[in-house]
């Protein structure tokens, strides 16, 4: 019965299961015979916990809805309602607030370990490409989110950022309010991001995730080293330096849970708030269109490409300011998605490149971060110069790599992986 | 990858202990959840205990405080609807002696009531959740029987009521009204909602 | 490459700390949820004083009752003026919207989250820094909030505040610190020239119950978070060793 080809277990009910749906061999090949590189890293822990916070965000998220009123009149209100009212609703919410930022951490995390070890290398571009899209959508995601509790600076971030499409040379204004689908933002787009925040893009984000892992599963995992473990087989075809998944990745990714819960639970009962960063002082007030807060930052996590915006202060080639700060802030993102095609060197990881590779990321975490914290603070001339010096770093780390990657001289790569 | 130098029993002890954690923590983490389904602080404020001034209720007349979203029926029975309900057939009732936990352990006795003359109902037939209409008066018309007590009849499937909520035979409903609980603040202010120990 | 991580991550500590300051304001206070008294006698203050203007329109009169240790008929008969509200309500105001709007111009806000807005140190700074303005429409004005509608509730308690030219211990803006006494030469030093029912200090005192009652009022899980807070990480923190222990068992197998 069945596929013949599949592994199957010998009797009993697994074995019934096996000729109707192939359990087994999924087991064999997500898990305990998916043969991982031995010698991850502390790097390696943000894939899992990503996955860890996604859960998280999904059922705090369906219960959340449980309680939450998505119109303009009610919004608000009931979010306090679920912090006061709903037994046990505070938490809940803060998981799903702390949650929101946590992702990030992890998601931002998870990327850069990739970048440091070449990740996103052949034959692993689509892995990368479909973790960009996921990156994309949560994006998407907590902007659509942070809409819903409907405060000042939902409001007001909603506003700025759908004001981004206004830009757009001709039909910027009519798509702004296509967006929108009323004059202003009102109960209308917070009724249809509320759809999309709990519906489509969770969707969309949960068969991203299923598409990244099958991927990385069909060509396996890249490694600290960036060499390719199945080059090295031992006699029954396992490669030497391949460790089943499970159990031992299992019960280390557990550990990393454990340290990982540890902090996010810290922030859960101490720090909600996360300093004004995870939910925003003016927030705490409710939307008000005839009123703008003094000063209007996005999450944290936004903050980096929100600088890149507010960095572009000239025009060029008769293009306005306003068009290009948004063409440079979706180019800065867009240009991720290029990277396995920019990156020319020989080697995967940044420990067998040359000392410009490394100079060059090191430069562009710091002015990622530079850029994250300008994001966050009132412009000012001099901030301004030091966003515009930021960008030009974080884009000439991209442009520039098809050249550095060349032509910088690399270090031999080893046969097998080291500690 | 060799066997040799596991101490399978640490192993298993370290792998059982984990379990266990990873079990409780899940549990624990499931109690937010769980309980965040129970009556939210706004729905228990609108299910408060609710007053009702009697003073102002005439014998053989009805009013309806809402309580819980449900009609509750207070009725003021005269000295004749009394003898006439305790005096009634009991063989015509399902329930005659309240057999069934239709109402608090504190109401007794044919009646159903904590007094004799203030009958406290859910005004919910237990059938399908009709209201039934209140005809108190003996032999009352489109009750669908001839002989008629006075009480409860419900329009929706023809169940029938004495003056105490007990159900007759032969009706659809199968069980007597409900009483809710209920004790009385004054002697003329009944507090719906509370039961008479909580007072 | 932990290095960098490290790195990574502490660049961004400096930053929290300062999104939480905000405007700097002359006075400072630090709640304490478990003070029940300050927090009793608080709640009393606001219904007395800010409750005709101000509503708490999310926090339920049976809630405080329950975390401050008020008993319901002590709420009942003290607390609860308004006689369309009862214990399990939220706590509004009696004042309508419209009413409000032509007395002050504004609707008096909502103030169930005001201390998550503003902070409690604005809150406190602003209650105590009232001061007689003759030029102001109702007579005062304020040090953090300038151009204030709202009228100084508090001055039977406070007394007249004013500013005069004074010496005082407190730094003044725009004031030089004489090097020889310690002190600061100002003639905007806010002074209680007539007394009000309280002494400065009470007052102080009064206004710090007040804060606190808004600060709990703001977030009243912050008193669950506390107690849940710790056996959570303590759980969480024996779970982590046995995992440890766990992987290191298991990874014995590598070599």
């Amino acid at each position: 019965m069945g596929n013949p080809n599949r592994v199957k277990a010998e009797s009993g009910f697994m074995r019934w299961v096996d000729d109707r749906f192939p359990a087994t061999q999924m087991w064999h090949e997500h898990l305990s015979k998916y043969y991982a590189p031995k010698n991850f890293n502390v790097w390696y822990f943000f894939g899992s916990l990503a996955l860890l916070v996604l859960v998280n965000q999904i059922l705090t998220g369906v219960w959340l809805t449980m309680s939450y009123n998505p119109s303009a009149e009610g919004a608000f209100a009931s979010v306090e309602y679920i912090m006061r009212d709903v037994e046990w609703g505070w938490l809940i919410r803060y998981m799903h607030s702390t949650g929101a930022s946590a992702f990030f951490v992890v998601v931002y995390l998870h990327m850069f370990r990739a970048m440091l070890y070449g990740s996103y290398k052949a034959p692993r571009e689509l892995v990368w490409i479909f973790g960009m899209a996921i990156y994309l959508a949560l994006m998407a995601e907590a902007f659509m989110g942070y809409l819903l509790p409907w405060g000042q600076m939902s409001y007001w971030g909603a506003q700025v950022i759908i004001s981004l499409f206004s830009a757009i040379p001709g039909i910027g204004p009519d798509l702004a309010q296509w967006v929108r689908g009323d004059y202003l933002i009102s109960g209308i787009t917070l009724n249809r991001f509320f759809a999309l925040h709990v519906v489509a893009l969770p969707i969309v984000i949960l068969a991203l995730v299923v598409l990244h892992i099958i991927a990385l599963h069909e060509v396996g995992s890249n490694n600290p080293d960036g060499i390719d473990i199945k080059a090295k087989k031992d006699e029954t075809g396992k490669p030497v330096d391949g460790i089943p998944f499970h159990p031992y990745y299992t019960v280390k990714d557990i550990f990393g849970v454990a340290v990982f819960l540890f902090v996010f639970c810290a922030v859960l009962f101490y720090f909600p708030e996360g300093g004004g960063y995870f939910l925003e002082k003016p927030n705490f007030e409710p939307a008000n269109p005839l009123k703008t807060p003094d000063h209007i930052a996005p999450v944290w996590y936004f903050t980096p490409f929100y600088a890149i915006l507010r960095a572009i202060t000239f025009s060029i080639f008769g293009l306005d300011a306003k068009f290009l700060g948004v063409v440079f802030m979706g180019a800065a993102i867009a240009v991720l998605f290029v990277l396995p095609w920019l990156d020319r060197s020989p080697v995967n990881s940044m420990r067998y490149k040359g000392w410009i590779s490394k100079v060059m990321l090191l430069l562009f975490a710091i002015s990622f971060v530079i850029l994250g914290v300008l994001g966050v603070l009132p412009a000012t001339d001099g901030r301004t110069v030091l966003a515009q010096v930021c960008t030009a770093i974080y884009f000439a780390f991209f442009l520039l790599m098809p050249f550095y990657t060349r032509m910088e001289k690399t270090k031999p790569v080893p046969e097998r992986v080291t500690g | 990858m060799a066997d040799n130098g596991v101490n399978k029993g640490r192993r298993r002890l370290l792998l059982g202990a984990t379990t266990v954690m990873g079990a409780v923590g899940a549990v624990g983490v499931a109690v937010p959840f769980v309980s965040s389904w129970q009556p939210s602080a706004k729905a228990r404020a609108a299910g408060a205990p609710v007053q009702a001034d009697v003073s102002k209720l005439e014998p053989g007349q009805r009013m309806t405080v809402e309580w819980r979203g449900r009609p509750v029926w207070i009725i003021n029975r005269t000295p004749e609807m009394i003898e006439r309900t305790e005096g009634f057939d009991p063989s015509r009732l399902a329930d005659p002696n309240s057999e069934e936990p239709q109402q608090p352990n504190y109401v007794e006795g044919p009646l159903r009531s904590i007094r004799p003359e203030i009958g406290v109902l859910i005004g919910i037939c237990t059938h399908l959740g009709c209201s039934p209409l209140f005809r108190p008066e003996p032999n009352a018309e489109g009750v669908g029987t001839d002989d008629w007590p006075g009480g409860f009849f419900c329009p929706c499937h023809g169940s029938r009521f004495d003056l105490a909520g007990r159900v007759f035979r032969n009706v659809p409903a199968p069980t007597n009204l409900e009483v809710p609980p209920y004790r009385f603040e004054s002697d003329s202010v009944i507090v719906v909602g509370e039961d008479e120990e909580a007072a | 490459m932990k290095k960098q991580l490290f790195a990574l991550l502490f660049a961004l500590v400096p930053f929290t700390a300062m999104a939480a300051g905000g405007e700097s304001v002359p006075y400072s206070m630090t709640p304490d949820l478990h003070d029940k008294a300050s927090l009793q006698r608080g709640m009393q203050l606001f219904v007395n004083y800010c409750m005709g203007c101000h509503s708490l329109e999310h926090q339920r009169f049976a809630r405080a009752a329950e975390d401050l240790d008020i008993p319901q008929d002590l709420i009942e008969e003290n607390l609860i003026f308004s006689s369309g509200l009862a214990y399990n309500d939220q706590m509004h105001n009696a004042m309508s919207t419209d009413d409000a709007e032509s007395w002050f111009g504004a609707p008096p806000p909502d103030l169930t989250l005001e201390a998550r807005l503003r902070g409690t140190d604005w809150i406190y700074s602003y209650l105590l820094t009232f001061y007689r303005d003759p030029e102001r429409p109702n007579g005062v004005n304020n040090e953090v909030f300038d151009l204030v509608a709202m009228p100084n509730v508090l001055e039977p308690l406070q007394g007249v505040q004013e500013k005069v030219c004074a010496e005082t211990d407190r730094p003044v803006h725009g004031a030089e610190l004489d090097p020889l006494t310690g002190k600061y030469q100002s003639c905007e030093v806010l002074q209680v020239t007539q007394p009000g029912s309280m002494e400065p200090d009470e007052f102080e005192e009064a206004v710090y119950d007040l804060t606190n009652f808004l600060a709990y009022v703001g977030e009243p899980s912050k008193l669950h978070a506390q107690v849940l807070g710790p056996k959570v990480l303590i759980f969480i923190f024996i779970f982590g060793v046995l995992a440890y222990l766990l992987k290191r068992e298991y990874w014995r197998d590598i070599h």
